[in-house]
């Protein structure tokens, strides 16, 4: 139990006043982005990451400023209910499957009991998911500890095949849109030799693209872009939470154990293996909506329908950290954020981190419960004000967001090509999220694409070109098989749909 | 008339090609780039080009795929990327978007928010003079705050902080 001792000395560094107070700014932060459209928690983050520089230079600033921004991410992910449930309007893509039941609840008058619901099913999720990196992250570093170039490459292979095999848009799309992150990556000097590459005498470029400022931009101008066409009004439901709703409302929620626990389940492994938070959320409602005894009165008001989503979307967030901390693979854009600021703060994600900066890891761990506790309460309680900041007209919010957004861009690196640069990626988003192009695993390739290549040109020199080293043993062979098998999934799942509705 | 505007639009299909093709010209971009390094073995290794001429032959490769399959969309299934009213408004936040954006280099990044703010609120929300000028105003203070005294975050500035010797 070495794991409870590391996560007790955790909660003794979580636990100063600076850090709470901290947590409560963060979360507060968190569920105010997650609510406005165009301000998400990928590109909230990377909008205040800067402002954690000098923060993080102090001794055990990583520390806060891990807490301050992780606590942003659980907010934004509470935040998501809020608007689903009573605009209607999804503040996050993992938000969606919650508007499914969540919206009728609320206009049969019963939104407290709907928010309630969804806020604690995302404790409950969370709680579960932070549970199992506790326990399981430490095994998987040191097993990684062993990991030389081409374990490395094939576990980024993995992630790369897993977007493509995964997810709902059209694989060759996915493909593309990875591919042209990897290129961006490889934008500016090269790492290993110093060639100046795809820069074309472009002073700007010779440091390449940030991958905050592609956050940024394709996240927040091109969501903003989106939500203008359907308009500049806001109309939704008004809820009030009371004592005695949150009361009956967890009376009734005991009821949905086993909901809760098979979508927590699905939530943390879509969140291990890069899925990320939103095939989760929709996976559990699916499997939801399967098992239960009521499923002809889910889409039109049943609490079970909110708690399937937001129990997965939660348990999916969280457990994307594991593979970021562990491995340096973030397992959703969020995550990429995080690792992002990592890297800036001089901390090297990956299975030495476990070994070298325990304060941190445990502090980090430690902080996920209270971060969580501290967001039950911040949006148990101030559910009307949140409510309130939807109402603001968009003709007010719309410029200050952009304004947000132009801030966050300069910042990164104190330079206005940059606020440019978001434009363009704005316009890429919102053109790439009409046609079904993924965003995420176009950020995802931005962020690993110089390390993804070291290691294969590593692995390349071990071997001397020869690509048999990526099944040189049974690790390697087994986890570049399942990549290869992930990445011809949609063939295959096509072939045996085929044959099931033939046969 | 209002209503045969708003039934025009872009066409799905049109946007796909564009979109197919741009990325096929990146992909080409990046192959002929990586020719330039040398995509090849050196004597110490893989040279600068060989990962990147990979990713733009993937690029290619994919995008002929997903050229080919907005080709075989037949007119009738072809969807509205945007109607012409949808458009007519994301424009109308774009457009002075890049004002603001060039403005910034001009007058600051303060000033530039204030004016942004204002016209939006003006143009778009029909807002009275006292109140726009209040929340122009009182954001752009606020950011100030945070920025230049909390932070200790230097963002441009123009004439105006110069004038009140503030920059």
């Amino acid at each position: 139990m070495d794991e409870l001792q590391s996560l007790v000395h955790g909660f003794g560094v979580a636990l100063s006043l600076q850090n709470i107070g901290l947590m409560f700014v963060g979360v507060i932060l968190g569920v105010i982005i997650g609510v406005l459209p165009g301000l998400g928690g990928a590109n909230g983050v990377a909008i205040l990451l800067p402002l954690t520089f000098s923060m993080a230079q102090l001794p055990g600033g990583t520390t806060s400023a891990i807490i301050l921004l992780s606590c942003i991410y659980w907010g934004a992910l509470f935040g998501g209910a809020i608007t689903s449930v009573l605009f209607n309007i999804p503040g996050e893509p993992w938000s969606v499957a919650t508007t499914f039941d969540g919206y009728p609840l609320a206009q049969q008058g019963r939104a407290g009991a709907a928010l309630t619901a969804a806020f604690t099913s995302s404790f409950v999720g969370a709680l579960i998911a932070t549970i199992v990196i506790t326990f399981l992250s430490p095994l998987v570093a040191g097993f990684a500890l062993e990991f030389g170039p081409p374990e490395f490459f094939s576990v980024y292979l993995l992630t790369f095949c897993a977007f493509v095999g995964m997810s709902k848009e059209p694989p060759f799309k996915t493909i593309a849109a990875m591919m042209l992150g990897f290129a961006l990556a490889a934008v500016g000097t090269d790492p290993v030799n110093g060639a100046l590459r795809l820069t074309f005498g472009s002073v700007h470029l010779l440091s390449g693209f940030d991958f905050l400022i592609a956050v940024i931009g394709l996240f927040g101008i091109g969501e903003i872009l989106l939500t203008m066409e359907e308009g500049l009004a806001f109309k939704g439901a008004s809820a009030k939470i009371n004592l005695r709703v949150v009361l009956e409302t967890w009376r009734e929620l005991p009821r949905y154990w086993a909901t809760s626990m098979r979508s927590a389940i699905v939530g943390c492994f879509m969140g291990i293996v890069p899925g990320g938070a939103t095939p989760a959320s929709f996976m559990a409602y699916g499997v939801a909506q399967r098992f239960s005894r009521h499923r002809a009165r889910f889409g039109q008001g049943e609490v079970e329908g909110v708690v399937a989503p937001e129990t997965a979307a939660h348990a999916a967030g969280t457990s994307a950290l594991l593979p970021m901390l562990t491995l340096g693979v973030p397992g959703s854009p969020t995550a990429a954020v995080l690792l992002g600021g990592l890297l800036i703060w001089g901390l090297q994600p990956g299975p030495l981190l476990f070994v070298e900066q325990k304060d941190f890891v445990w502090g980090l761990f430690a902080s996920i419960y209270l971060g969580n506790i501290a967001g039950l309460i911040v949006v148990l309680t101030c559910v009307p004000l949140f409510a309130a900041i939807l109402r603001i007209p968009f003709a007010v919010i719309a410029p200050i967001i952009m304004v947000v957004c132009a801030i966050g861009a300069y910042t990164v690196k104190t330079n206005l090509f940059d606020v440019w640069m978001m434009l363009v990626f704005g316009v890429i988003g919102y053109v790439f999220k009409k046609l079904n192009y993924p965003l995420a695993p176009l950020v995802l390739a931005i962020v690993l694409g110089d390390r993804a290549e070291a290691s294969f040109r590593q692995s390349m020199l071990i071997s001397q070109g020869d690509l048999s080293v990526f099944f040189a043993n049974g690790l390697v062979g087994s986890m570049t098989g399942l990549a290869l098998l992930l990445l011809i999934w949609p063939v295959i799942s096509g072939v045996l749909n085929r044959r099931a509705t033939s046969g | 008339m209002q209503t045969q505007e708003n039934s025009r639009g872009v066409g799905s299909r049109l946007v796909e090609l564009v979109v197919a093709f741009g990325l096929f010209v990146v992909g080409v971009v990046v192959i002929v780039d990586s020719q330039r390094l040398g995509a090849g073995w050196a004597d110490d290794g893989p040279q600068a080009g060989y990962f990147p001429f990979y990713l733009g032959l993937l690029i290619c490769v994919a995008s002929v795929i997903n050229f080919i399959q907005a080709v075989r969309t037949r007119a009738e299934q072809d969807r509205v990327f945007v109607r012409a009213d949808e458009f007519k408004l994301v424009l109308s936040v774009f457009l002075p978007t890049l004002a603001y954006v060039g403005l910034i280099a001009w007058l600051g990044i303060y000033v530039a928010s204030t004016l942004f703010i204002a016209f939006f609120m003006r143009w778009l929300g029909r807002y009275d003079w006292p109140m726009l000028i209040a929340v122009s105003v009182g954001v752009s203070g606020v950011f100030f705050c945070v920025f230049e005294l909390w932070f200790k975050v230097p963002l441009p500035k123009g004439p105006l902080e110069l004038w009140l010797g503030l920059s």
